[in-house]
């Protein structure tokens, strides 16, 4: 990846603290924060709301082939995490035994290096999962 | 009185083991392990560095005790390990706890010791009023020299007090500090592994330094070793720390619990604290706590704590024994890899 810094400058509030938004109208929550809520339009009022940080294996993968910049860490295992509040997102899990990773298996948010803009680049941080 | 308000730690999952490394080499294992009273190191993973290993000790310290991150006026991070040469660690930490924006912050390098140093200057800070909490963290990924002595106790981990005057689980009664210029350990600008003088890292180094600075606090307070229930070291290694205790006068057992290097090798900036928020797992109220951190080049800061009631309920919910419990081996491929130490990695 060549020059990420917009990128990763403007995702670090999402990716250190899952920094989402909830609708006070349908009292629904999103992540990553929408701009209008997709089910009350005009009529939604979103404020911002951090995500919870436990939840559960909702669908996962484990990957051999990985894309640019993660080559080194295959095999490694993507999910679909579901938080307790309902929210579900796509993540990387670490340090998670093979034989944990199951559908269903509560996980929590942990804090790691997710991918860097080459040697010289920033370094982004940000949400992975783990087993608990 | 201003004290700990919080703690917390982290150490990665992963472990080689010393026997693992002398493989490598062609050198005897067990003969190494027993030398350095050290059996495995925690490594961080690909993805791991000081600054996430930072991260995960501070919102521990602050889950468990339940402050306010928006109270903490100060973010210092200790560690000579830093992901980036120019770029604070401790504004990405301060930012990932939810501390950020009305707050100060530095990253601190003294080796092994810049954590202690940051518990130092909080002190300062909440003790003159100028900020409510103050967050000091140690946090190192190991950066031994492959084939070099150093390599098989460097290892990794973080630790983060915070500081405060109210609601404090344990009082930070008095702190001396004993300085010198001493080149036992350096890594100049742009080098990938740092360098050591070898032998007299002992006697001119450690151990001029912890003695004196142990004795010095103990004059300051006019205590002895018996008035200490705990005594924690800094712990390059699993020896140096049990011989500083006895040449002090403390009983060895005094130091056990405080012990952490043996089992996850020396975490530089977090070793001291590391060892004493496991001592803060098990001390009663009343008890004292006599802490000697040591970085070379040189210096060490010793503290006086003793321990005060309600700490049962801000502990953290693992306590640092049980945390290190958690762990997966890798042999010496694994953690080369893992710690790029594979030049076209
Ligand atoms: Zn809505």
């Amino acid at each position: 990846m060549k020059n990420a810094t917009p990128l990763i400058w403007r995702n670090s509030a999402a990716r250190y603290n899952l920094a989402g938004n909830h609708c006070e109208t349908c009292g629904k929550d999103y992540f990553p924060e929408r701009v209008v809520c997709p089910t009350c339009r005009r009529r939604g009022k979103l404020s911002a709301k951090q995500m919870p940080t436990d939840g559960k294996i909702y669908s996962f993968t484990h990957v051999h082939a990985a894309p640019a910049g993660f080559e080194h860490e295959t095999p490694y295992y993507i999910a679909i995490v579901e938080l307790e509040n309902g929210v579900h997102l796509l993540t990387q899990l670490v340090d998670s035994p093979a034989e944990k990773v199951k559908i269903g298996t509560n996980v929590k948010m942990c804090f790691r290096r997710i991918f860097e803009d080459g040697k010289e680049g920033l370094i982004a941080y940000g949400f992975k999962f783990k087993v608990v | 009185m201003v004290g700990i308000v919080g703690y917390g730690t982290y150490v990665p999952r992963m472990r080689v083991k010393v026997d693992e490394i002398a493989r490598v080499w062609g050198k005897e294992g067990a003969r190494i392990s027993k030398g350095l009273g050290i059996n495995e190191k925690a490594v961080a993973s690909f993805d791991e560095d000081s600054c996430s290993f930072a991260v995960e000790a501070s919102r521990v310290a602050l889950k468990s005790c339940g402050a306010d991150p928006k109270g903490i006026g100060a973010v210092f991070v200790g560690s000579e390990s830093k992901p980036y040469a120019v770029k604070p660690t401790a504004t990405m930490v301060a930012e990932a706890i939810g501390a950020t924006p009305e707050m100060t912050a530095a990253d601190f390098e003294f080796a092994c010791k810049a954590g202690t140093a940051g518990v130092q200057a909080c002190m300062g800070m909440v003790s003159s009023g100028m900020v409510k909490y103050g967050l000091a963290v140690g946090s190192d990924t190991a950066q031994g020299r492959p084939n070099d002595a150093l390599e098989y106790s460097a290892g990794g981990g973080a630790a983060a007090l915070i500081i405060g005057k109210e609601g404090t689980v344990a009082d930070i009664d008095a702190t001396y500090s004993f300085t010198t210029d001493t080149p036992d350990f350096w890594r100049r600008q742009h080098a990938e592994f740092p360098r050591h003088a070898g032998r007299f890292t002992a006697e001119p180094a450690y151990f001029k330094h912890v003695l004196s600075g142990a004795k010095g606090l103990l004059a300051k307070t006019g205590t002895k070793p018996e008035d200490y229930d705990f005594a924690v070291f800094h712990q390059p290694n699993g020896k140096f720390p049990l011989r500083a205790a006895t040449m002090l006068g403390f009983e060895e057992t005094k130091a056990m619990q405080g012990l952490i290097t043996p089992f996850i090798g020396n975490t530089y900036s977090a070793a001291a604290m590391i060892g004493l928020c496991s001592v803060l797992d098990v001390a009663k109220p009343g008890q004292r706590i006599l802490v000697v951190s040591y970085g070379s080049g040189a210096g060490s800061d010793a503290f006086k704590i003793t321990v005060k009631e309600g700490i049962e309920a801000k502990r953290p919910k693992v306590a640092v024994l049980n945390a290190i419990e958690d762990k997966e081996y890798v042999d010496y491929a694994g953690y080369v890899k893992h710690r790029r130490k594979i030049k076209s990695l």
